[in-house]
């Protein structure tokens, strides 16, 4: 069974991710910002992380960086799933080792589609 | 009353002069001393012993011819007040200190006009001086009953002479620059003028109304006398003649007469206090004429038959009465109006004796070769003797010349005198054509006319004996008599005086001027003078010169008598002035101006001109010349003056452009920001209503009871985008200004309770305790609905501040004089100090690239704002000492 961490502050939209991934036989992991996530990656290593950008305390772009020095985690893929859709973010999201960047509002079946390609299901 | 007693009366009454004298120094700067009635009171230094004593003997002798010394003046003032201005500005710029500078300048700054009249002044002024010396020793004497000892050192007036050359040569001496405002000499004249004035309305009243019963009464007892009729009466056409020339004599003594120009030009430090000069100063005179003729008559009537002094009724009456407080006033009153002329005439006249005859003819090749301090202590010393042996001087022509004359005579010819300046004079500010050659030769030919027809008759005593001289005049030549030249035989000997010699005086200055054109700096100064008010702010660019001169000569001569410091100070203003390189080598025609000015209020106009054309090299320049530059710099001070506002307004623009642009780069960025996060906060609820809704319709299998939590979420999240679109639309209400406010008399109490209720749930779910105080305020003026809506806002954050566990929030609301303040405080993590500042602005997260959540949504605190501010309130953020964040606004009381 594949792992999956969503790190959200919304707990709405964690509801539905979480949903999701359990119907498609994902183990579900849940942290609702960056520090919490970075907590729970010392103990577990999930296959893929789901990571919002603007969070409280941690942010998604701080949290990544933690992420990358980690060298227990460099199989871990890594989707952005913001609000925020500029250009200079994406580029800044993706350059900071992300393997893919999601906008909001997404659609969930594509992301689960992009989620199984990534963890090659 | 014993001359013992006097004395010591006198000499508590000098101290107390000096005392004035030392405080005013002190405060110079005060407006106890700088005020127009000061400056008002000052020039009653006009009248003198004369007025207080004079008016008083001509009024008992010959009936009202005391009145055109007052008419004179009062009827000039409206236009004294013009003209006035335009000196006073003319020797501002040109640091002038005394008349004889002020002639002297304009008629290209000569030398020998400068001492021409100062000497006019000393020979009209003098004698005056000497007399004001024995109207204090006359009247001492009548007070003590006691008569004038032929032994000086039993003569008190020695006694007063030496103590007012010592307070003049002190206190007129204080500041090397002769142009400085002396204000202990100022202050000490004006109170002077107030108690004279007082003191003689005291006795006015006396007379009037205790010893008469009234000017009824007086006149009731006068009318009966036998002269009444004939000594009151104007006297026809000639006698209207006679009056008219003393009206003409007198107006131009109240520009010409050196204390009057050293108290209304010099010491003018304002030009606005002249408004209150021109109608206080007429009123003064008016105040100090309204007794004259009860005092002279009452007198006339006590003394009937008895051979005594009518100049000193206002002392005999109190006297014959017994009373000897009045008296001793009234010889007060006398004393300060003597001692105030002597002390500012000879201060005028010493500056004069310094500044245009001493230096310029003597002095200025010691003064050249003298260290600055040297230089100083030398010229102050030259004016205090100056000032010491003038006191000195009148006292022995009062000793040893026995004037025999009452004052009013000699007051009057001493105007004569002055008044031959008065062509020059006026003639300096209104006809450009008068010339230099044209001022001295008026000048000498007026005060030869007025030697012949005045001073001869009255020095030789010939007008009391009656001579051959007088009778059928020189030679025996009819026509040359002096009281009656070329047959005028209907005026009295002043006004007969006065027309021939202001006759001589114009005739010559005019002709002269037409006839032989002035050079090219009397032309130029003629510019400055009758245009001053085109020059006023440039002058030193009106000013021409052709030539070389190095910048560092001049400084050399400066610092002589400037000394280092000053000099330095003084050219840095030159160059700010005129935007001039502080490292010009050689110097313009502004710069050798300026340097003379600088000199002028030390060693007077002649002096500076000498001393700096002794080390510059001028060319001649031509009177077209001359006049084509005037045009030209006339023109180019307009246009320097246009190109000057011009560069301001530029200036100005540029100025507010840079600040409008800046604000808009700030607005633009904020509105930028404020995009960024409505659409970042308007994504956020369609993303989880997205999510849901995707899931119920690809899903047939959801299970029940998550189902409806998916919808329960669509539900809250549409609110939410809701109450977004509403806080957006009043956050921009706010911000354009439409959003009004209904403010009234309320409950704080229950405006909290109302705004904790839709929270409560909140409250209750996160565990968190509310610790709340009544504060019992019932009279806080706002708009509750708005207020609500703040303080939900500001618990919000609180609560998402608190800890999960034991979350406490405290409401406190303090109350004082000016405003209510209410703090809501909670146990969190606080607020990063960087954020601090920026929490209650709309979009504060993205600061500094910041990606972190904000607190709240962002919107709800920049809405918080608007309102308090709205209601003239404050808010803020702080954190408090033992952690957690503190919200705090203000709402004004008023």
């Amino acid at each position: 069974m594949k792992k999956i961490l969503i790190v959200d502050d919304e707990p709405n939209i964690v509801m539905s991710l979480e949903y999701t991934f359990k119907k498609n036989n994902f183990e579900v992991f849940i942290a609702r910002d960056g520090q919490e996530a970075l907590d729970l990656l010392k103990t577990e290593s999930p296959d893929v992380i789901i990571l919002d950008v603007m969070m409280p305390m941690v942010d998604g772009f701080a949290t990544i960086e933690q992420i990358k020095k980690d060298d227990r985690l460099k199989d871990c893929k890594v989707i952005f799933l913001s609000a925020k859709n500029k250009e200079s973010d994406i580029e800044k999201g993706l350059s900071l080792g992300a393997d893919l960047y999601m906008t909001k509002p997404f659609s969930i079946k594509k992301l689960v589609e992009q989620v199984n390609g990534l963890v090659g299901l | 009353m014993s001359s013992a007693a006097l004395l010591v009366i006198l000499s508590v009454y000098l101290a107390l002069l000096f005392f004035v004298a030392h405080w005013a120094e002190k405060k110079a700067k005060s407006k106890w001393t700088n005020n127009p009635y000061v400056y008002s009171l000052s020039l009653a230094v006009y009248c003198s012993a004369w007025t207080y004593y004079g008016s008083i003997g001509v009024a008992a002798n010959s009936g009202l011819n005391y009145l055109p010394t007052y008419i004179g003046p009062i009827i000039i003032i409206p236009a004294w007040m013009v003209v006035l201005r335009k000196i006073i500005r003319i020797s501002r710029v040109n640091k002038i200190s005394s008349i004889a500078d002020f002639i002297s300048l304009r008629y290209g700054n000569s030398r020998f006009l400068g001492a021409l009249v100062s000497l006019v002044c000393l020979f009209g002024i003098l004698p005056y001086i000497a007399l004001q010396l024995k109207a204090i020793a006359e009247t001492f004497h009548v007070v003590t009953k006691t008569s004038l000892s032929s032994n000086f050192l039993n003569d008190t007036t020695t006694y007063v002479a030496i103590a007012l050359a010592l307070f003049a040569s002190y206190y007129g001496t204080r500041y090397v620059d002769a142009s400085e405002k002396r204000k202990g000499i100022v202050t000490a004249v004006a109170m002077e003028s107030l108690l004279k004035l007082f003191f003689f309305l005291l006795v006015g009243m006396y007379v009037t109304f205790f010893v008469f019963d009234g000017f009824e009464d007086i006149y009731q007892k006068a009318s009966v006398m036998k002269d009444f009729a004939q000594k009151n009466t104007i006297g026809g056409i000639p006698q209207a003649i006679n009056w008219f020339l003393l009206c003409v004599v007198s107006l131009f003594a109240i520009f010409l007469l050196p204390r009057q120009f050293q108290m209304s030009v010099i010491e003018n430090n304002r030009e606005s206090h002249v408004k209150t000069a021109v109608w206080l100063f007429p009123l003064y005179l008016l105040l100090i004429n309204i007794f004259v003729y009860p005092i002279a008559w009452g007198g006339n009537i006590l003394f009937e038959g008895s051979n005594v002094n009518a100049d000193t009724y206002s002392l005999l009456i109190p006297q014959l009465m017994g009373n000897k407080t009045i008296t001793v006033l009234v010889f007060l009153g006398g004393f300060s109006a003597a001692i105030s002329m002597i002390v500012v005439s000879c201060i005028g006249l010493s500056t004069m004796l310094s500044n245009n005859v001493l230096i310029p003819y003597g002095f200025l090749g010691t003064l050249t070769s003298g260290s600055p301090e040297q230089n100083t202590r030398r010229i102050v010393n030259i004016r205090k003797v100056g000032i010491f042996s003038l006191i000195i001087l009148a006292y022995f022509i009062y000793r040893v010349v026995v004037l025999d004359y009452n004052l009013v005579s000699i007051g009057l010819v001493s105007f004569v005198v002055i008044a031959q300046l008065a062509p020059s004079f006026f003639g300096a500010i209104t006809w450009r054509r008068g010339s230099r050659r044209g001022a001295i030769t008026g000048i000498i030919a007026g005060f030869a006319v007025c030697t012949y027809t005045l001073l001869i008759p009255y020095a030789t005593g010939a007008s009391h004996i009656g001579s051959s001289f007088i009778s059928d005049g020189l030679f025996g030549i009819a026509l040359l008599k002096p009281f009656a030249l070329f047959g005028l035989d209907y005026l009295t000997p002043i006004p007969h005086a006065l027309f021939w010699s202001m006759f001589a005086n114009i005739f010559v200055f005019m002709s002269v001027s037409v006839t032989f054109r002035g050079n090219y700096r009397e032309r130029n100064y003629a510019e400055m003078f009758v245009d001053i008010d085109k020059y006023i702010t440039m002058h030193e660019s009106a000013f021409i010169w052709k030539g070389t001169a190095y910048t560092s000569d001049i400084n050399k001569v400066l610092k002589r008598f400037l000394g280092e410091e000053r000099t330095k100070r003084a050219m840095s203003i030159f160059h700010t002035k005129y935007g001039v390189d502080n490292n010009q080598d050689l110097a313009d025609a502004r710069l050798i101006k300026f340097a003379e000015n600088l000199l002028t209020g030390h060693i007077g106009t002649a002096s500076a001109k000498i001393l700096i054309a002794s080390v510059v090299k001028e060319e001649k320049i031509t009177l077209p010349e001359v006049l084509k530059i005037l045009e030209e710099s006339h023109e180019n001070i307009i246009i320097n003056k246009k190109l000057t506002e011009t560069s301001n307004e530029l200036k100005a623009i540029t100025g507010e452009l840079k600040e409008a642009n800046e604000k808009l780069i700030r607005k633009d960025k904020q509105k930028d920001e404020f995009l960024d996060t409505v659409t970042h906060e308007l994504r956020t609820p369609i993303t989880a209503i997205k999510a849901a809704s995707e899931i119920l319709h690809d899903d047939d299998d959801v299970p029940e009871e998550i189902r409806k939590q998916f919808l329960q979420n669509i539900i809250s999240e549409s609110d939410r985008l809701n109450r977004l679109i509403d806080k957006i639309l009043d956050l921009e209400k706010f911000e354009t200004g439409k959003q009004k406010i209904n403010a009234a008399y309320n409950n704080l109490d229950h405006t909290i309770e109302k705004a904790l209720e839709p929270l409560q749930q909140l409250i209750r779910n996160k565990g968190i305790s509310i610790h709340q105080v009544q504060c019992g305020i019932t009279d806080a003026f706002y708009d509750e609905d708005r207020i609500v809506q703040v303080i939900t806002n500001l618990i919000s954050n609180a609560i998402k501040f608190c800890p999960e566990q034991n979350g406490n929030i405290y409401i406190t609301v303090n109350d004082d004089d000016t405003e209510i303040t209410t703090i809501i405080k909670d146990n969190g993590k606080g607020i990063n100090p960087e954020d601090i500042d920026t929490i209650f602005d709309k979009f504060y997260q993205s600061n500094n690239q910041n990606i972190k959540k904000p607190v709240g949504s962002g919107l709800g605190l920049a809405i918080s704002r608007q309102i308090i501010e709205y209601h003239g309130g404050k808010i803020w953020a702080a954190n408090s000492k033992e952690g957690g964040a503190n919200l705090i606004f203000t709402l004004p009381k008023s």
